[in-house]
């Protein structure tokens, strides 16, 4: 199995423009993944599909990961000056990394038996309509697994023959695997509404319609 | 439409035909039907009684699974993975295990290894005799095929339930080892089980193989090329049995696998036959494992000590681990941001990606073939739709 820096160094060669980049992974599993741009995601997965020596034919995993915005604290020493004296003050600073949605590939060979090989695709931001390039047209095993990122984390994959939704009924509106994603508050599924359940849905629901007098008649 | 009345139908007689000729006919089969193996449906057209179109449709069990992996702790979504797949609770557990053991860096005791691939093996065995007996009834042999596998698939489960106090959902593995130690009395009850197997799969193979019907109703039934397949992840008895040499006991060879020596049986035609066969030619070599396996287990401590399984915080990395299900490679990737609940905690299930080409093996068969195809396949809706 060649190193991620030789996949990366020849897949640029391969592919004229490509920009990859590569993610490493602190933790003991060391499998470092290759961070691909979107203009050229197909033709890259195309040369790690057909490269004699890669032979990457087997997409195992794709699956999809919503990284919000955050905000690191960082105490940074300053200079300054405090009545007149130059002072060296800590003092606290703000970083804001913007959040993204990740579509993750684990590739596998099944002529070479080798693997994995970890391909990733980020969209500049956590819109509503965030789009990825599909990997379908490469590997058919693509083809559910987008659905399913596209269902429950709202990625659109350009390129894909039928993305619909796939384990959420078709009227579902919301992207349940989105770390934001609030359940909504909607209790018409609950039979009998007691307690903080009543309080809640009294807000939402116009109060019933008093009965005809039905609910006084006792056995 | 002919609205000048006689001269047109003197030129051209009407045909003996049906309103509907040329026509699809879509039916939705499922969700309730009694071949689809639990809530799956079917978006059928059918020209005639042939398959034109054919769109799977699922999630009725779905309970996102994945999302409440993320706000439980890591030892909390071990219960839950027998859930997944309900026959085969074990090889769950050990899937899932091995991910958050590569993801942590944790070592497992020898005697650990060893009641794993017990387990899994038995697993096998379990996931296999009751798919064949499923598969038979699928194609109209009611009844007696069933229970003839089910007889033996319950001597198992007994065995699972004096071990872990289940039959199906075991939570038998944790990470770093193995829940609790085997009962007194219980590997000679699995051997017995075990020596004995045999002689059912012998009756069986008969019962089966020469069967003309079933020769009728599953050669050159639901071909799969070796290309799609591999293109499509196909993984398991499936891909074998289109002649792919591929399982992640060989290539992967975790846990202690390279131990031991087994080999990896292959279909040719990749017909409905070949992945039925192919589960009886797997069930004997999960027999040699097992002998192989009982007869090494050494004594020692099942659990590393070191790990805390309760309190467990994995430093901030990932890690995708699989293993070799009876319905193929089974895989968790985990992400860790160092707190007590992964990041990202997702299943790689084989029954769902199985699906994908089953609209492609249905095509250009009839209706009744696309149960016993879809039989094959060997789904399992608690996965398929997590």
């Amino acid at each position: 199995m060649v190193s991620l820096e030789e996949i990366k160094a020849r897949a640029e060669q391969a592919v004229s423009g490509a920009q990859l980049e590569i993610i490493s992974n602190p933790g003991p599993a060391n499998q470092s993944s290759l961070l691909l741009d979107h203009d050229h995601a197909l033709a890259v997965a195309r040369f790690l599909r057909d490269d004699p020596t890669l032979r990457l034919d087997f997409c195992s995993n794709a699956t999809g990961v919503d990284w919000l915005d955050r905000t690191v604290k960082k105490k940074v020493k300053v200079k300054k000056l405090i009545e007149g004296e130059e002072k060296e003050v800590e003092e606290t600073q703000e970083e804001f990394f913007p959040g993204y949605l990740e579509a993750i590939y684990h590739l596998y060979s099944m002529a070479q038996k080798h693997g994995p090989v970890v391909v990733r695709l980020r969209t500049p931001d956590r819109a509503q309509d965030a789009r990825l390039p599909s990997l379908t047209p490469v590997w058919r095993s693509a083809e559910f697994q987008e659905r399913e990122i596209y269902d429950l984390y709202g990625i659109h994959f350009e390129g894909h023959p039928d993305l619909r939704r796939i384990l959420m009924w078709d009227e579902f509106i919301d992207f349940p695997m989105r770390k934001d994603y609030r359940e909504p508050d909607d209790y018409e599924y609950e039979p009998t509404p007691h307690d903080d359940i009543l309080e809640k849905a009294k807000q939402h629901y116009p109060p019933r319609p008093p009965l005809d007098g039905a609910e006084q008649i006792t056995a | 439409m002919n609205t000048t009345g006689f001269r047109e139908l003197e030129q051209a007689p009407p045909r003996m035909s049906s309103l509907f000729d040329g026509e699809l006919l879509e039916i939705s089969m499922g969700p309730q039907h009694p071949s689809t193996h639990g809530v799956f449906r079917m978006n059928v057209a059918l020209d005639g009684e042939v398959v034109r179109k054919l769109k799977p449709v699922f999630g009725y069990l779905h309970r996102n699974h994945e999302k409440i992996g993320e706000n439980t702790s890591y030892l909390g979504s071990m219960p839950y993975t027998d859930r997944l797949d309900y026959f085969c609770s074990m090889t769950n557990n050990w899937a899932y295990a091995l991910s958050v053991e590569k993801l942590a860096g944790i070592e497992v005791p020898e005697r650990a290894e060893y009641l794993r691939v017990i387990l899994a093996e038995l697993t096998r065995l379990v996931n296999h005799t009751s798919l064949l007996g499923f598969l038979l009834s699928d194609m109209g042999a009611w009844g007696t095929p069933l229970m003839y596998a089910f007889r033996e698939r319950e001597k198992v489960l007994d065995l699972f339930e004096a071990l872990s106090g289940s039959r199906m959902m075991c939570d038998y593995m944790r990470f770093g080892g193995c829940r609790c130690d085997l009962p007194p009395g219980w590997m000679e009850r699995a051997r017995r089980i075990v020596d004995g197997f045999p002689r059912f799969l012998d009756e069986f193979e008969k019962l089966i193989t020469s069967n003309e019907i079933l020769i009728a109703r599953t050669q050159e039934v639901g071909k799969l090329s070796a290309e799609l397949a591999i293109s499509a992840g196909i993984t398991g008895p499936g891909l074998r049995a289109s002649g792919v040499n591929y399982d992640v006991r060989k290539v992967d060879g975790y846990g202690i696998y390279p131990r031991f020596k087994f080999r990896v049986p292959l279909g040719e035609q990749g017909d409905v036959y070949d992945r039925l066969m192919m589960r009886v030619l797997e069930l004997r070599e999960s027999l040699g494992i097992l002998h192989q396996a009982m007869d090494a287990l050494p004594e020692g401590p099942i659990q590393n000590p070191k790990v805390k399984i309760r309190a467990f915080k994995p430093p901030v990395g990932e890690a995708y681990g699989r293993i070799e299900g009876p319905k193929g490679e089974l895989g968790f990737y985990l992400i860790s941001d160092g707190t007590g609940s992964p990041y990202r905690y997702r299943v790689r299930p084989p029954s769902f990606i199985n699906l994908t080409i089953l609209e492609d093996m249905c095509l250009g068969h009839t209706v009744a073939d696309v149960m016993v195809i879809l039989g094959s396949i060997d789904i399992v809706l608690g996965e398929v739709d997590r």
